[in-house]
Formats: C-alpha cells, structure tokens, sequence
C-alpha cells in the first residue's frame, strides 16, 4: 500500500505529473476492477497545476466514489440510470481536494447507489477483494476500499449510509472513518439515505486517514445539516490511551460472530489495556431492532430520493419516447437493477398511507432508542470498541441471493449511523489471510478521541504493515 | 360582526354551499428562490435561463432555505391573525410530473410556519369571519408549455425550469364560504392584504393560484384546479354548484373527485375520483433542519404596516367618512394612499364622496386603474367643487374628459366653458323660460309637478348646464 507521506516525497522528487500518470498506469492494470472512470484528461492536467498549489496533499492522486459529484468527470453511482451522465458541478469535498492540491485520478466502483455490503450490485461488475480475488471487498464502497489496498492510490473517499465506508475497510485491511453526521458536507454527495449517510476518507493508516479527513471536514453553508467551525484533526494523532475508558459492548458479539473475529477484538481491547486503557462491558439493548429499522428508515428515505431518475434532464434515455408517464416507467425498470428497485418498492411501501405508521414512524422510535443507547454506553466511557463485521470477507455470490442473510452482515455497522456517532475501522488482526476490521466508535464530533485511541493501537501493532499481494 | 371560532357558519341557502379555498401565493418579491440563490428575475429572460444544480434536482444538490422566505411568510402569517408555532419543518410530497425535477416537492406538512387565523369579509349575511386553517411554505413546480396550446393536441411539451423553487405560501381557509361571490370578495381582500404587505406583485401571472373545495348540504366535495384570477374562481364555484345541483335532482350523487377549471369554456372536468387519488407518502425532509421560528415573529410584528381594516378605521375616525366610503377606499392600497395624498390637502369628506363614488367607477367603466387620474387633478377638482366654481355634473364631465382626452381639471373647465354661470346670468334665464313657456306654468300651476323639470331643462339648455340645478328649481317655484 502506499502512503501519503511517500507519495508527497515522490512528487518532490519527480513530479506531481509523473507520480499521477504512474498511479494510472497502476488502475489501468488493475485485476479488481476498482475504477468506472478513470480521469485520463483531467487528472494530468490537474497534476500539472497542483505544483502552483501549496495545499497539504498537492499532486497527491486521490481515487473518489462514484456517488460524489465531480465536475466534468462521469458519475454513475455505479447504475445504469446514471449512464452518460456529467456534472456540471463538483461536490464541497471535491472543492476542498482541489484547494488542497490533491489529483482525482477517477471514479471507483460500488454498489449501485451505495445499496449493498459487497459492491455485487454494481452495473459495472464487482470489484474483486485484492487479499483473495474470489472474495468481495465489502460495500458499498468497496472500489474505494479496494483501490487503496491494492496499493493504487493512497487516498480514497467513501460514503457510509449502514456501513458502507467501514465494511470495506474492514473486508480490505484498510482505514476508514464514517464521521459524526454533519462533520463532512453532504453537497454533491448523490442520496440514498440523507439522514443517515456521510462521506468518509479511506487510506492504509490512521495518519493518512487522518490527514485526508482534515482536508473535507468542516462547514459549508450548502448543506443545512452541516455543522459550524473548523478544527485540526491531525492534533489527536498522540499515541496516548492512558486513562482511556473502553466500552464494550457485549450485543456486538453476538450470534453469528466468527470466532477468530470476536479473538482478534478481544485481543486488542487488551493491547489498548496493557497501553494505560481501561475497559468495560456495557449494554446497548436495543441493538437487535437496529437492522429493522435502519432498513425502514434507508429504503423509505431511498424511495424519495431516487425518484429524480427519470431520464428527463440526464442520463439513461431509450430509443423511443411515449407519454410521459410510460417513458418514466420503461427508463426506471431498465435503468435500475434490483436491489435498488427492491429497496425503492419496500421504501415506498413502508411510507404508504396505512403503513407509514407501522413501519417507518415505528421505525423513528427505534432510532431514538438506539441513540439513546449510544448516549448512555458513552456516559461512562469514552469509546465504543467491537468488530466491525461479524465475519471476515464472505466469498463472490455467496450471500448475493440471499438478500436477507446479506443486510444481517451490516448488524455492527448500521446502529452508528441511526445514532450518528463516527465510527473508524482499522486492521486488526488476520483470518485465513484475510483482514479483520476492529471498529472504534466515540460521542457525537469526539472524532479526536477515536482517532487517538486508533493511532496508538496501530503505532503499537503491526497489523497495518500488511499488504495484499498484488503482483 | 359575527365571530364563530370554533363552529362552522350555518349554511345560506336551500342547497347548502360549502367552500373552502387554498390559495398558492408565490412571495415573487423576495429576491432569489426558496432553496438556491437563484433570481426571481426571470420573466423577460428565455426559459432555463434561472437555474442551478438546486432548481433543477441534479443528483447530490442540496436546499438551504430561504431566511427571507420565512420571514415574509411569518408577515403574512401575522397579518392574517394566525400563530406562529416554535418550530416549523418541511415535509416531501412525493408524486412524478415531469415539471417537478425531483420527483417530490419540498413542501410543509405537520408544524406549518402559521396556523389558525382569518380574515373578515362583507358576507351575504353581513359581515363575517373566514378561518384560516394554516398557512404553509413550499417550492414552485416549473413550468409545462405545451406546443400547440392544449395538453390533448399537443405533440410534446416542453419544460421551463426558471419558475422551479419560486416560494410559494399556500393558504388554506376552513370551509366558511357561502357563496361564490363571498369567495371571489375573500380572494380581493386577501390580495389587498398582501399588497399592503408588499411581499407579492399581484400584477405578476400566476401570482395568486386558487384550488376551491365545493360541497352541497354536507355531501362529498369537489376540489376544482388551475384556477388562475378571482374571476375564475367565482365562474368556476358558479358552474360547479349548478353541477352538483343538477347531478343530485337527477338523483345522482357528488363524487368525491378533482376536477380543472377549463377556464375558456367556463366549465370543470373531472381529472381523477378519490380512488385514484394521488398517496403522497409525506415524510420529514431530512435536508432541512427544524426552524425555530417562535422567537422572529416578535420582531417581525413591530415591522407589520397598517393593514386594511385598520386603515378603514383610521379613514372614518380621522377623515370624518363614512363606513361605506372608508371602506370603499381601503379596498385597495393604491386607492387608499391616493386617497390620503388627495385628503390633506382639500376637505377630506368631499375627496371621498369624489374618490369613492365616482373615480372608481370612472375607471371600472374603462378598467383602469387608480394609477391613470393624478392626485394633483384631483385636488383641482375638489376645490373647484368645494369654491362652487363648478356643478357635480361639471365635475363628472371634468373625471371622464381627463380620463379619455387627458388635461388638468382647469383646462378642461376652460376649454368646456364649465365654470358656474354668475346669479344674474341665471335669473335671466329663468324669465326667459317662464315667458316663452306659457303652457308649462299653466300645466304647472293646475297641480303637475313634471313641469317644473320641463322649465328647468329649458333653463339648464340656457346656462350650458352650467346652473345649479337645486336653486334653479327654487327660483323657477318662487315665480310661478
């Protein structure tokens, strides 16, 4: 894997052209399929300029997800509805990246419209997992995820509606960080469920990660749940857990944990103790209900926001139009495929007159719940630890059919973003060659402290020295 | 004045109109759109020309609200007596049309920004109170233009985005109304209400926007559509009670169903019955933070204007004028400054008598408005009344020349020869009618009345009407 650190000494020494077009080289071989779009014009021009930038991450090439908007570079959410389509703006992060110096390099794979825990569902084909090629990388942002592990860019963004910046981080022995909801702007980042989601920075170590977080983090007055101030992230990079109070919280291990899984988090809650930590169980009881609802709430609220595909003003248009209403059907059935259209029927369902009661309003009271319990847990501790996933990565088509036993992977992950809390992902330990994901969840914008007790467990560990063999 | 907070007006007539109106009011006079910065400045510019990633829908955009939006629409909330909750919230009202670029519309829902006030109006039973049940904020669809006019004929449509997130404040009465001419009077006060309040240009098409609800005696309801002036509305409610009228001596029975005003042929067609009825699925906008408004509306109420029915107070207390004439003249806010401007300087009963009773109508006949006849003519012409330099059928003379041919008050009396014939010239007159018409003071002296007008005619033909017709009649009795 490559680290920012590297990347900023190569360009130094060449040149932010020669490090961007190598990074090119490196997708265009790629044998995971990471990237829909690979930014072969833009990202050498950018290249070019970055020299006149003196940003923290200049002519450092960054790899984006496909659901963020990027000005004049193709963004499909992976789905076919989206084909052909270009925006005409970029997205508050991508501002930020560009002020920064950073090169966008292209667009990486994901499931479509960022439903799914295995970037399967893409209209582009899956993104293979670089530890094992007959593996998934996690999802939905499993490009992004993927892309960094097999040592092709650095840095990555992801978005984290259920869990989809930490599974894949997790599945590919990589960091991400899904942050307090309001920390990042959402403006340009494509919805599938907007009271839920955040974009979140993806690289193969807490600085990194870090780093990256720092430059997109912060207000922006497009995005009215964006949060007012400015703060620097990379201060919490201490490797210091004295004092530290550890919650953890037992309903995360519970059935269906693989028990080298449950072994490695263990393990490293004690390594956090043996360095000056403190731990404790706690209970969070309503944890069972979190995957019903955080399903009710993602699919209703998708329900709403897909509904501007029509291929009125862009993307996927057919050979012949009928009446408008015709058109909209035939251009939605053939665009979408179906686990957007399954979670489109079951969200618009669960919002019907006669049933929004019993299903997404209860689903509300869930949510409360869950953030409660989150409240309470963090009264007397100071961060959440628990797996990330309950297993390591499941293998290509393994879960796929079965869509029920596929949403049950996200029951560790998706209890976050219904509370809103940030939530990291780090390595922390290996199953058969395949990367664990250890997940450490802090209070509402006390990213600091999750990522301090992040860095000093990987600055005490090796886990992070792995890599994938790609060659 | 009856006030009935809490029970519905019992109904008027044999068949038991019910109406309830919801007005769409685009606040066209704030000056970007509710959710992006866009201007409002479009109606001279080509279409799409007003747009952004927001406006449009694009993937990824996101809206901020207006802060303006919300204030204008707590003014309103405020002038029309309603409360203004301690937060307020958007909803999405899901549906597909192709002019809607998100396949929802942002709108409100529970906690809308006002609820609960009214308006008072001439009703056919005197005066009455109209409820508001709320009033709430939302975004403009753009615009469908249909090629070749009709949505059946035409080949395609086209789509204009520029209106796409205009602010519209939509303002929902209970069913107090009684009569399509009630309807059509709350409409005109309502839009008196917001001129003075200066957040809409009611000049603007599709300004105001009306749906109505028409129930006979308690049956199912009709919501009738796309209507565009307060004209409409009363044609639309007229030809609907005589729907459902006929429908049920047929004995037929009101569908619950929503129907559009084809507002050419005068006539509502049924658009969809409440089976096929649209399910909205409302949920809360998650893009948009609750408001919390409780504590602008304080403020904002230091900065409400006199309103008309103060004003109206006001005129009769401080001018002296009668209800009629007050309210006459506060019926619209440029006759009602006109009025003011015209009362300082002359005597202010005589400017309403002149204002009210005849410029109006002046300018009714020729539909013009307030804005064609200068205040410093009018001016003129009271104090030509006011001196006796001129009769009142010289002073119609004088309004209706200026209006037609245009010229001031004084040009037009010295160009016409109005000015008031002198005593002497009038008394001459006078004899000379008495001489020449023997029979008539013959007719007149055996008991018939009409003679006398016959005599005074002949003198008015005499003076060019320039004789007060009241002490010519005096004199012309003392002599015969």
């Amino acid at each position: 894997m490559i680290t920012v650190s590297q990347t900023l000494e190569n360009v130094r020494d060449s040149s932010a052209k020669e490090v961007v077009s190598q990074c090119i080289e490196r997708i265009e071989a790629s044998k995971f399929n990471t990237f829909i779009t690979v930014a072969k014009e833009s990202a050498p021009e950018a290249a070019k300029k970055s020299k006149n930038i003196k940003g923290s991450l200049a002519g450092v090439p960054i790899a984006i997800k496909d659901n963020i908007s990027t000005k004049g570079i193709r963004t499909t959410c992976a789905s076919g509805i989206l084909g052909g389509y270009v925006p005409p703006y970029d997205a508050h992060v991508i501002e930020r990246l560009k002020e920064a110096g950073a090169v966008i390099v292209g667009k990486v794979n994901m499931d479509e419209f960022a439903m799914g825990t295995s970037t399967e569902t893409s209209h582009y084909g899956p993104t293979l997992n670089p530890w094992d090629i007959k593996r998934v990388p996690g999802g939905s942002s499993g490009g992004s995820a993927a892309t960094v592990a097999a040592g092709e860019v650095p840095l990555a963004l992801g978005s984290d509606t259920g869990g989809s910046v930490r599974c894949p981080a997790s599945f590919c022995g990589v960091v991400g960080l899904k942050p307090t909801y309001g920390v990042i702007s959402r403006y340009g980042l494509i919805s599938y469920a907007n009271s839920l989601e955040q974009i979140g920075p993806i690289a193969s170590n807490v600085a990194d990660m870090t780093h990256l977080f720092n430059v997109v983090a912060g207000h922006d007055p497009r995005d009215s749940t964006s949060v007012p101030g400015e703060k620097d992230y990379t201060n919490a990079l201490v490797d210091d857990v004295e004092g530290l109070t550890i919650g953890v919280p037992k309903e995360y291990f519970g059935e269906g944990i693989d028990q080298a899984v449950e072994k490695s988090v263990r393990d490293s809650v004690h390594r956090l103790e043996d360095l000056g930590a403190s731990w404790q169980e706690v209970e969070m009881p309503h944890t069972k209900y979190a995957l019903a609802a955080y399903y009710v709430i993602a699919m209703s609220e998708a329900s709403s926001n897909l509904a501007r595909f029509d291929g009125m003003r862009y993307g996927l248009r057919l050979e012949k139009d009928h009446d408008w209403h015709t058109t909209y059907s035939e251009i939605r059935s053939q665009g979408f495929g179906e686990e957007v259209k399954r979670r489109i029927l079951l969200g618009t369902y669960a919002l019907s007159a006669g049933y929004m009661d019993k299903y997404y309003l209860k689903a509300l009271k869930v949510r409360t719940l869950i953030k409660q319990d989150f409240e309470r847990a963090l009264k007397s501790t100071d961060v959440l630890i628990a797996p990330t996933m309950p297993t390591p990565a499941f293998k290509l088509g393994e879960k796929i059919s079965d869509p029920l036993t596929l949403y049950m992977a996200d029951v560790n992950t998706v209890p976050v973003n219904l509370s809103g809390v940030p939530s990291v992902s780090l390595p922390c330990g290996f199953s058969n060659g395949l990367p664990i994901g250890l997940q450490i969840m802090g209070k509402h914008f006390d990213e600091e402290t999750i990522i301090r007790t992040a860095y000093t467990f990987e600055q005490n560990t090796e886990f992070h020295t792995k890599a994938p063999e790609v060659a | 004045m009856r006030e009935e907070s809490l029970k519905l007006r019992p109904y008027l007539d044999e068949v038991g109109v019910m109406i309830g109106l919801e007005i769409h009011v685009q606040l066209n006079k704030l000056n970007t759109k509710i959710f992006c910065g866009c201007p409002l400045d479009y109606h001279d510019d080509g279409p799409n020309t007003h747009t952004c990633p927001v406006c449009l829908g694009l993937p990824g955009s996101l809206p901020v609200i207006n802060r303006k939006a919300v204030e204008y629409s707590i003014k309103v909330g405020l002038a029309l007596g309603c409360s203004i909750e301690e937060h307020t919230q958007f909803y999405r009202k899901n549906y597909y049309y192709p002019d809607l670029p998100k396949g929802f519309q942002i709108t409100q829902y529970d906690y809308p920004i006002a609820s609960k006030g009214y308006i008072n109006i001439e009703g056919e039973d005197g005066e009455v109170r109209i409820r508001i049940n709320r009033a709430h904020m939302e975004e403009d669809p753009g615009r469908l233009l249909h090629e070749g006019g009709s949505i059946e004929r035409s080949k395609y449509t086209l789509i204009d985005y520029n209106r796409s997130g205009v602010a519209l404040l939509e303002i929902v009465t209970e069913p107090d109304i009684r009569s399509p001419k009630e309807a059509r009077r709350f409409l005109d006060k309502l839009r008196n209400i917001l001129e003075y309040l200066d957040v809409v240009d009611t000049t603007l098409e599709g300004s105001m926007r009306v749906d109505a609800n028409i129930s006979l005696s308690g049956g199912s309801r009709s919501e009738v559509k796309n209507i565009s002036s307060h004209k409409g509305a009363e044609r639309a409610l007229l030809f609907e009670i005589v729907r459902q009228k006929n429908l049920l001596r047929r004995g037929g029975k009101v569908v619950q169903e929503t129907r559009h005003f084809d507002e050419a042929r005068g006539v509502t067609v049924s658009l969809r019955t409440k089976e096929e009825a649209h399910d909205y699925r409302y949920f809360p906008e998650a893009d948009l933070v609750p408001l919390k408004v409780a504590d602008l509306a304080p403020g904002i109420a230091k900065t409400l204007p006199e309103l008309p029915d103060a004003r109206r107070q006001r005129f009769i207390s401080q001018y002296g004028v009668t209800d009629d004439h007050a309210k006459s003249l506060t019926s619209e806010k440029q006759v009602a400054d006109f009025y003011e401007q015209v009362a300082t300087e002359v005597d202010p009963k005589l400017a309403a008598v002149w204002i009210a009773d005849v410029l109006k109508g002046e300018l009714n006949y020729r539909n013009l408005g307030i804005d064609a006849f200068a205040g410093a003519n009018m001016v003129q012409l009271v104090k030509l009344l006011a001196w006796d330099k001129i009769t009142e059928q010289s002073g119609v003379e004088v309004i209706r020349t200026i209006l037609d041919e245009g010229g001031t008050p004084d040009d037009v009396v010295a160009a016409k020869g109005l000015l008031k014939a002198g005593g002497d010239l009038v008394t001459a007159a006078v004899e000379e009618a008495i001489t020449e018409n023997p029979q008539a003071v013959e007719d007149y002296r055996s008991g018939k009345q009409e003679a006398v007008n016959f005599l005074m005619g002949q003198v008015m033909k005499k003076t060019k009407g320039r004789a007060d017709a009241k002490e010519v009649r005096e004199m012309i009795i003392q002599r015969v």
